[in-house]
């Protein structure tokens, strides 16, 4: 359950239904805040952790991840207004990656829309958004409510993830496809009966993963049958750095890091909409109006001035916040780093950064500007850096229906 | 620049007000030989820590800091000489049916608290916060600029328009619009355009009124708001705090640097004329009869103690005089200094909160606000008064002995001139108490620990420290005293109509407030007057 | 487009209103097929003359014309289409009620010089000033706004020409107008004035129609802009038959011009193909559909209702739901036996604009009930016999009385139902401080709140002006950053409403701005 040892001006994080189990295997206690909830951060080693995602499985715990409930009548309209894709093909059952923007067509933020009956949704990003669902919310019959402290939930991921669920109870998860939602239920847990679970195939990591949506009372039962199943078989609870690598790996944006939500810019000009941060792919043109429409084919129409583009950059050290330069003198300023990490899976050092129209192009040749540290004495280098395609790691585990043991 | 005999300067500045001190320690660093002349026994004008009673000192007028110029705290050295800032640690509005809101630090801890009164205002409050920012990025620069005359076609002015029209411009067309419509508005509706919980309204409208002759229903009150989050401490925009040893303390480190940059105050040294001839100033006449002569002498007074009490009437033109006397420094505040037995208990406010570190206000609706500002229209003290209480020396260790606090109550609404008869010291005493048993209905043992208390209405504030009518920023902050209209249309840019002769206090850009600027900027103004001549 | 489609219009007006009609006579003058549709069975808007009692009839809202420029009405020859007036250059009486009243303008039964000379001589400096300022601000309400912050040249220019315009006023003036634009009429008038009658009658200019009262800064800028609606020109008139017939003559413009006028046609929706304004759907199930749309009516009402948020973005729905837009301001009208009495004034002199206005403080007074959600309980009024110059308007030897009232909040605290006949009792409590024994000439009384307006006339809030005219509600941001220029976000869809800059009253400015507007976009 919740708990609420003291009052929030004493803690003013939340903590997890997971917590007591989280705590008792970190071996560091790393916790970091996210969305007003602690939670851990690294558990035992970021390298450990980081090889649950791709080789086994990991659990994250998910649960402070924002969750509306929209419902009413014009639900389905009001979604559509809000985000840039179109929703009327998604059926119960279905999720889809959205965004969604302000009238000047900067991305507000991203999430996942979950179909949950007709009329029905649940709407799940990473920062809280009911300013900005009210706003839009106005002159469409609907019903948004916060239900992020009614739901726990727990992303299973990794290629052993099916398997896992399977060993742990839970009956039936490899006929989800990407993208699908179930309900499905864990046999015998701690408890006498069976745990209802509602499952998604999603995930943060593009690896072949899962992501469980309960009751608050059954997480701690969830997460015993899951560790149990996965004993010895590198099964392993993972903080958020593990996961970061991971889905810079996968190539994913994550709010504040690889782009300042339209929602926090004070300074002018850092806004950036979903043609910039490489995702014109979610934008329908023809579904009728959104927020920002008018904004974006403006921006359609002048052309791209910069784009958030995928790097391999020589060397092993990962290039956090190097400026880019077209020449290796570093005259021509071309960008920055967003993301960075060195790849154990690929062996290559990415990088996710935002750089000027005409270094957009995959292939482009840049120089990126890099602080080694040597001891504390510190040198600059200007490595080069290759302009490449996303995602950096794509296995086709991700997408096979039903998904092999491993 | 040179002067010869002990009494001719290069430079007398009138009052040894913040702003006095700030001009005095510019012109002191830059060369000159300055004296600072104050009328009272103790410097620091409205910035002063004083002990009325035994073992407590308080920070009499001005109570609170942030707006002091960061630039301004750096040039002058006064860490080195003394200065101490030291931020809030909350603060908190008690309601009359025994809830509360408060002020946390801690950004979820805060969201938490709001959504206490209201989820959607627990998040409308991050558009709150980031909307200010936007409004304070686009004010800051222009604090430590002399306004351009709208009117002039000089290439100063003009290059000085420019700039604004290119500041403005790059805010771009959508903020450029928010901007405008912020600086034109209500606090109110401000603030209704963001909130639906009444608490939080009234917790935030209180920096739209103090000092200020204007409800929170007035058109221009938003500005006023802002006024108050132009500060920050260490980089933290719009927060407060107390400065160590009170208020008082600013103003001894700028004392102690001007004395370091060789400049001269003398205390107990009241003006009774500047001296004028062919339209020059020439120097000052004390009440002493001593005369003191300087080619440049700067009033830290307000626009019409300077020109309507200091400044014989025949030097300047009577139309000059006459904007002089509609210039509007109506006092709306009063001040309460409360020596206190022990830590008042307020039972509205949760056991460990740091709710009580910061500004307490009792005011829990907009409309107790508005009606507070109802009745200083009708010329009389608020019955049910918006009160910005501390108690610093909760923060502060160097105030009170051990045990025994100091509290401050800054008071909206107090008229200087009473509908129905002068002040006396009855009135005062019955001022005093409307805001006590106000405070006494939040805190059951409050009226028990008061061991003395200072009350001080616009009349006192007037007398004592020199404030025209008690208005505490010199001047009220409207529209048509703001910019270039402040403190007189094409007078705003620190000079007056005698030649060598300035005003550097608050009725100049950018206003009150224990901010500096207007000293810092009249002294670079003097200065390059003094450049060209040569 | 469905299968009733008729006719192709150019462009479909919705409201006939009077900016409505302004517009549509415009835009047809100016070539195009104009079909106006108005949901009342006759035009007007809230420029109705109605009859509010058997035999007796009265202006709904505004009583007297005086804002609207010369030039429009000479450009729409509304003489040549009936247009009369009763009455021309109406004296204002400041009513005391020791019955010394003061008159100022034409004609004054006791001149202002004899009770205090230097507020005479103040009087006239100050309507000489204001009518330099008139001059000088009149183009910028008879012009689009320019935006702020494009790089576009044409709006740069733009903003040139008006600050060209205004530094031409000369360095004095320039800085009085910088000075006092943003004051409280309040301390204006104590800077310059001593009689609080004369105080009093100026202030509720400044107030009338607002939300505002006197000492609240930006009311000396109402002042400015009454004055510079008229370029200064001093002409408080009364057409004959009331303010309808103004409407009437501005319907026969417009069809003379070629424009369809059509009564009973309440429009439902505003139709949209491809982002684009198509026409409109009306209640009765009929489309019609046309190459642009130009909304007369109020912001709120157009955006949120006819044309729904689904079309426009968020942020954008945000700003038109935050529109201040709550009418402060009542009608009443007295249908009386006999003409009151009122000491101290002839019958002739009560053909003038009587105003209970005895001092700022009267007003701000007033105002503080309203801040309350109260109705004032000694409001300020604004009254006029319009039955002294055009007898028509009731039976013969009886008359009416017309009475604006300030202030009376859409929102009243008690609710207004309930409440209507306390405060009629008030307003007449009030009158007969200056008219005694008037209440026993009153026959019937009809009393329009602000949610009587809002009902009747289809204004959202039942303001005068759609959206209040406040300092950071008017000109570029009027009535919302996106929708200040006429144009909307949606193409093809316009406004010509009170609503737009340069705001309402029987002005009809916004109706030829946003003419002209459309016909340049088009061109």
């Amino acid at each position: 359950m919740l708990t609420e040892s003291a009052p929030h001006f004493r803690q003013p994080l939340l903590k997890t239904p997971f917590h007591e189990r989280a705590r008792a295997l970190s071996q560091l206690d790393s916790f970091v805040p996210w969305a007003g909830y602690t939670t851990v951060d690294v558990f035992t080693s970021v390298e450990q952790e980081y090889f649950a995602i791709r080789n086994a499985s990991s659990l994250y715990d998910l649960t402070p991840m924002v969750k509306y409930r929209i419902a009413g009548g014009d639900a389905l309209r009001f979604l559509n207004r809000l985000v840039t894709r179109d929703l009327r093909k998604l059926a119960p059952g279905r999720v889809a990656y959205v965004v969604w923007c302000d009238d000047e067509g900067h991305l507000i933020d991203d999430g996942t829309v979950f179909c949950i009956a007709a009329n029905e949704y649940r709407l799940c990003t990473a920062e809280r958004q009911l300013d900005w669902l009210r706003a839009s919310a106005l002159g469409f019959e609907v019903d948004i409510r916060e239900i992020t402290e009614e739901v726990a939930a727990l992303a299973v991921q990794g290629p052993t993830s099916a398997r896992l669920l399977r060993a742990a109870g839970v009956a039936g998860v490899e006929v989800l496809k990407p993208f699908e939602h179930g309900e499905f239920s864990l046999a015998g847990g701690t408890g006498s009966g069976t745990i209802a679970l509602l499952v998604s195939r999603t995930g943060f990591t593009g690896d072949l993963g899962y992501e469980l949506w309960m009751q608050p009372a059954d997480a701690e039962a969830v997460w015993d049958a899951l560790v149990a199943a996965g004993s010895n078989r590198a099964v392993r609870p993972i903080g958020s750095r593990a996961l970061n690598m991971a889905r810079i790996e996968a190539g994913f944006l994550l709010p504040q890091v690889d782009f300042v939500s339209a929602a926090h810019t004070l300074y002018l000009g850092t806004g950036r909409s979903p043609i910039e941060l490489g995702l014109a792919w979610l934008i329908d043109f023809k579904k009728g109006h959104f927020t920002g429409r008018r904004s974006l084919l403006a921006e359609v129409a002048r052309g791209p001035q910069r784009q958030l583009v995928g790097l391999d950059i020589e060397g092993t050290k990962p290039a956090h916040n190097a400026l880019l330069y077209g020449d290796a003198s570093g005259r021509k300023e071309a960008g920055s780093v967003t993301s960075a990490t060195w790849s154990p899976t690929c062996k290559r050092n990415l990088a996710l950064a935002m750089v000027r129209a005409p270094y957009i192009a995959t292939g482009t040749q840049l120089w990126a500007d890099i602080y080694l540290n040597r001891e504390l004495v510190w040198e600059r280098r200007m490595v080069r850096a290759r302009v490449v395609e996303r995602p950096f790691f794509a296995p086709a585990r991700r997408r096979a229906t039903p998904p092999a043991d491993f | 620049m040179s002067a010869g005999g002990p009494n001719r300067y290069d430079a007398l500045v009138v009052g040894a007000g913040h702003n006095g001190l700030v001009n005095a320690c510019y012109l002191a660093r830059a060369g000159l030989k300055v004296l600072v002349l104050e009328r009272n026994p103790y410097i620091g004008g409205a910035a002063v820590s004083r002990r009325l009673y035994d073992g407590f000192t308080y920070s009499n007028c001005s109570y609170v800091c942030s707006l002091l110029r960061t630039e301004i705290i750096r040039a002058l050295e006064l860490p080195a000489h003394g200065l101490q800032i030291i931020p809030y640690e909350g603060g908190c509005t008690m309601m009359r049916d025994g809830g509360h809101l408060a002020l946390y630090d801690n950004h979820d801890a805060m969201r938490r608290e709001i959504a206490r009164h209201s989820r959607n205002d627990a998040e409308a409050y991050d558009r709150y916060v980031r909307d200010m920012l936007r409004h304070c990025r686009f004010i800051k620069p222009l604090l430590l600029r002399t306004p351009p005359d709208p009117t002039s076609f000089r290439p100063r002015d003009l290059k000085e328009l420019l700039f604004l029209g290119r500041h403005f411009h790059k805010l771009g067309e959508t903020r450029l619009y928010d901007t405008l419509r912020f600086f034109t508005m209500s606090c109110a509706d401000m603030l209704e355009e963001y909130f639906e919980s009444e608490i939080v309204k009234a917790h935030l409208a209180g920096s739209s009124i103090i000092g200020t002759a204007l409800g929170p229903r007035s058109p221009g009150s938003a500005y006023v708001l802002l006024h108050h989050y132009m500060g920050s401490i260490d980089g933290a925009v719009g927060a407060w705090g107390f400065a160590r040893g009170g208020m008082g303390a600013i103003t001894q480190a700028l004392a102690a640097s001007l004395q370091a940059s060789g400049g001269t105050v003398r205390a107990s040294a009241p003006v009774a004329e500047i001296r004028v001839r062919h339209g020059r100033a020439t120097g000052v006449v004390l009440e002493s009869g001593e005369e003191l002569t300087a080619p440049v002498v700067v009033s830290n007074l307000d626009v019409k103690r300077t020109f309507l009490k200091t400044v014989k009437p025949e030097h300047l033109p009577s139309e000059f005089l006459d904007e002089v006397r509609r210039f509007k420094i109506r006092g709306s505040s009063g001040k309460l200094n409360i020596a206190l037995d022990g830590l008042p208990h307020f039972p509205a406010i949760p056991q460990g909160s740091p709710a009580t570190r910061g500004d307490m206000h009792i005011t829990d609706t907009l409309e107790m606000v508005e009606r507070a500002y109802d009745d200083w229209k009708e010329g009389r003290w608020s019955r049910a008064p918006y009160v910005d209480m501390l108690i610093p020396t909760q923060i502060d260790p160097t105030m009170t002995p051990d045990g025994k606090h100091y509290m401050s109550v800054f008071v909206q609404y107090c008229p200087y001139r009473l509908a129905d008869g002068e002040w006396t010291a009855a009135r005062r005493q019955a001022f005093g108490d409307t805001v006590i048993d106000a405070i006494a209905r939040h805190s059951p043992d409050f009226k028990d620990l008061i061991l003395h208390a200072e009350i001080r209405t616009p009349w006192d504030i007037e007398n004592e420290v020199g404030l025209t009518e008690g208005n505490i920023f010199q001047g009220e902050l409207t529209f048509d005293q703001l910019l270039f209209n402040r403190p007189l249309p094409g007078y705003a840019q620190y000079r007056t109509p005698l030649r060598g002769m300035y005003l550097c206090g608050s009725s100049t850009h950018p206003g009150g407030g224990v901010m500096g600027a207007p000293g810092a900027n009249a002294a670079r103004t003097i200065l390059g007057d003094l450049r060209r001549v040569q | 487009m469905s299968a009733a489609t008729r006719t192709r219009y150019d462009t479909i007006v919705v409201g006939g209103g009077h900016n409505g009609l302004v517009c549509a006579a415009y835009l047809a003058r100016g070539g195009r097929r104009v079909l106006v549709l108005e949901a009342a069975a006759r035009v007007g808007g809230a420029a109705v003359t109605r009859e509010f009692a058997p035999g007796f009839r009265a202006s709904a809202c505004a009583h007297l014309l005086h804002l609207m420029p010369a030039s429009l009405m000479r450009e729409l020859r509304l003489e040549q289409h009936g247009l009369k007036f009763a009455a021309e250059r109406l004296p204002t009486v400041a009513l005391a009620a020791d019955a010394r009243h003061v008159a100022l303008g034409p004609g004054a039964p006791a001149p202002l010089a004899q009770r205090a000379a230097a507020d005479a001589a103040a009087l006239a400096r100050w309507q000489r000033q204001i009518e330099r300022f008139a001059r000088a601000l009149h183009p910028v309400l008879t012009e689009t706004p320019p935006r702020l912050g494009t790089d576009s040249w044409r709006e740069a220019y733009a903003l040139l020409g008006v600050g060209w315009r205004l530094r031409r006023l000369g360095r004095a003036d320039l800085r009085e107008l910088l000075r006092i634009g943003g004051m409280p009429v309040y301390d204006l008038l104590q800077e310059r004035f001593s009689l609080p009658l004369l105080k009093g009658a100026l202030g509720l200019d400044a107030v009338l129609g607002t939300n505002y009262g006197p000492r609240s800064p930006g009311t000396v800028l109402s002042l400015l802009y009454r004055a510079a609606a008229s370029a200064g020109v001093d002409t408080l008139a009364l057409p004959t038959g009331g303010l309808g017939a103004l409407s009437e003559a501005l319907a026969r413009a417009a069809t003379a011009a070629g424009a369809e006028v059509r009564t009973g046609a309440v429009v439902e929706r505003i139709l949209v193909h491809e982002d684009h304004a198509a026409g409109v759907a009306l209640a009765s199930g009929e489309e019609v559909s046309a190459r642009s749309v130009v909304s007369s009516a109020d912001p709120k009402s157009t955006f949120l209702g006819l044309l729904g948020s689904e079309h426009l973005d968020a942020g954008f729905v945000r700003r038109v739901a935050q529109l201040r837009s709550r009418g402060l301001t009542a009608k009443l009208h007295l249908a009386l036996e006999h003409l009151p009495q009122f000491p101290g004034l002839s019958a002739a002199e009560l053909r003038a604009r009587l105003v209970v206005a005895p001092s700022p403080d009267y007003i701000e007074r007033a105002y503080n009930h309203a801040k309350y959600g109260e109705f004032s309980s000694e409001p300020a009024l604004e009254v006029t016999i319009p039955t002294l110059c055009d007898p028509a308007l009731a039976p013969p030897g009886r008359h009416v009385m017309s009475v604006i009232v300030q202030y009376a909040p859409y929102q009243l605290a008690a609710g207004w139902d309930g409440q209507r006949q306390a405060f009629t009792e008030r307003i007449i409590a009030t009158l007969e401080a200056y008219a005694p024994g008037l209440r026993a000439a009153i026959e019937a009384t009809e009393l329009l709140t602000p949610l009587d307006i809002e009902r009747e006339f289809r204004i959202t809030g039942g303001h005068w002006h759609h959206a209040e005219l406040a300092l950071d509600q008017l000109l570029m941001v009027r009535p919302v950053p996106g929708a200040a220029q006429y144009h909307t976000p949606v193409a093809g869809l316009y406004l010509c409403g009170a609503g737009a800059h340069p705001g309402g009253g029987v002005m009809g400015l916004a109706g030829r701005n946003a003419a002209r507007q459309l016909i340049r976009e088009a061109a």
